[in-house]
């Protein structure tokens, strides 16, 4: 029987079947809908992401007609920083490689953000910020972002002046842990709030919080609470990128708008972005490195299409390393990314990548 | 279109094409929109000396579309207009 090469999570090639492939398709399809509470993939929806991985070809796109847009996350890190952003080092300023970016790689937005691309970090630095996103607006067309993540971790001890709950929580101490919480997840909403009025104040196009959730619930909490602010009282466009598929619950009690938000996952986490006031959701599954593309990918799409079927805004999921179906390596291997992406479009209904 | 009116894609593609006045597959073929971009003078990927660029073809762009640019308001306000 004739064996289709694609890929584990890990990036190393599998030989697998057609019918290991269908297998792996229906599972990982599945496995999302038993978390997520959601339907899984229509048989012609499985049936088409089969066709793609038996595809000996090494590129796959969208049909004509399909085309997505494609948002940025990360900023310019890509080009000019090191391997802890995913970066090439390339001798590149902010400015050139955004134009970069724009020109030659097509992108249709792009970002200005930090090195150290949290919003603690940057705020020192804003006014060497906002220089930077005016000197990008005057040179480019396409939208301008300013990125951060708001990375509550950052807040707490050792970096922070808060006790960490990571500590409290293996000792018992969940009241502490919870107050801890609260504190620092106010701090952090603050300083949103500043650093996005800031980059309004020099005309930015958007604002980015990306990674949103990395900390868990008090962390989208607050950002939650900052892209109402936003919404309401700047004419940024604000996109939400999350950082992993289900909300962890440090807290486990806070919600937004009566909602509990630890424990969603992005069909959930969609509504309360959307209901907060934000321009553009961009959700995020997990790959698991033990299981093959197929797998991750259809498990991806399931929980993605719940996205897109009810969404009232546009939805751009994470696609790329580790997430969206993508396998978790530094170099993703392009056979599986234009799979991944374009599955994504065609099957998941995604507004953008 | 999606992030000034949060119009989903099929929307936003549809908003853009009528506006000028093309259909929505010429709106992504690349050699429909790289003419249609000079003609317009909204901006081409390639350096072509007189066209506009930067906040000149956004600018443009943004009366074209009838959207509001928070940049290219920033401008109007800097230029009194």
């Amino acid at each position: 029987m004739a064996e289709i090469q694609t890929r584990m999570g890990d990036g190393y090639t599998v030989s697998m079947t057609r019918e290991e492939v269908r297998e792996d398709l229906v599972a990982g399809s599945a496995d999302a809908a038993r978390r997520g509470k959601i339907p899984i993939l229509e048989p012609d929806e499985l049936d088409y992401l089969l066709e793609m991985f038996a595809s000996p070809t090494r590129i796959w796109g969208v049909e004509r007609g399909h085309e997505a847009v494609l948002s940025k996350d990360g900023s310019t890190n890509s080009l000019y920083s090191a391997q802890l952003s995913s970066g090439v080092g390339l001798p590149l300023s902010r400015e050139q490689a955004f134009r970069t970016f724009e020109r030659a790689f097509g992108f249709d937005t792009m970002e200005i953000g930090h090195t150290d691309y949290s919003v603690k970090p940057a705020k020192p630095i804003v006014v060497l910020e906002q220089n930077h996103v005016e000197a990008v607006l005057h040179t480019t067309i396409i939208p301008v972002f300013y990125g951060f993540m708001p990375n509550l971790g950052l807040y707490y001890q050792p970096d922070g002046p808060f006790p960490n709950p990571s500590d409290l929580l293996p000792k018992g101490q969940i009241a502490e842990a919870r107050a801890a919480t609260e504190e620092a997840l106010e701090v952090c909403y603050n300083d949103l709030v500043w650093m996005t009025e800031k980059m309004d104040e020099v005309g930015a196009d958007g604002i980015n919080y990306d990674t949103t959730a990395s900390t868990g619930d008090g962390e989208f909490l607050a950002t939650l609470r900052a892209v109402e602010w936003a919404a309401k009282n700047t004419h940024l466009a604000v996109e939400v990128g999350m950082a992993a598929e289900c909300v962890l619950g440090f807290h486990g009690q806070l919600e937004y708008n009566g909602k509990r938000l630890a424990g969603m996952w992005p069909h959930q986490q969609m509504e309360v972005v959307q209901e907060a006031g934000a321009h553009v959701f961009g959700p995020v599954v997990n790959t698991n490195s033990r299981k093959s593309t197929p797998w991750n990918l259809a498990r991806a799409i399931t929980f993605v299409k719940a996205c897109t079927k009810d969404a009232k805004i546009p939805i751009h999921p994470n696609v790329g390393m580790g997430v969206g179906g993508v396998p978790m390596f530094e170099i993703p291997p392009i056979d599986v990314v234009t799979r991944c992406s374009a599955a994504m479009v065609m099957i998941g209904k995604a507004d953008g990548l | 279109m999606q992030l000034t009116r949060k119009m989903r894609l099929d929307e936003a593609k549809q908003y853009v094409a009528g506006k000028l006045g093309i259909s929505v597959m010429d709106l992504c073929d690349s050699t429909v929109m790289r003419r249609l971009r000079e003609e317009l003078d909204i901006g081409v990927i390639t350096a072509v000396a007189g066209a506009a660029k930067g906040l000149e073809a956004k600018a443009r762009i943004a009366d074209l579309l009838d959207v509001r640019i928070n940049c290219v308001e920033r401008l109007r306000s800097k230029m009194g207009l």
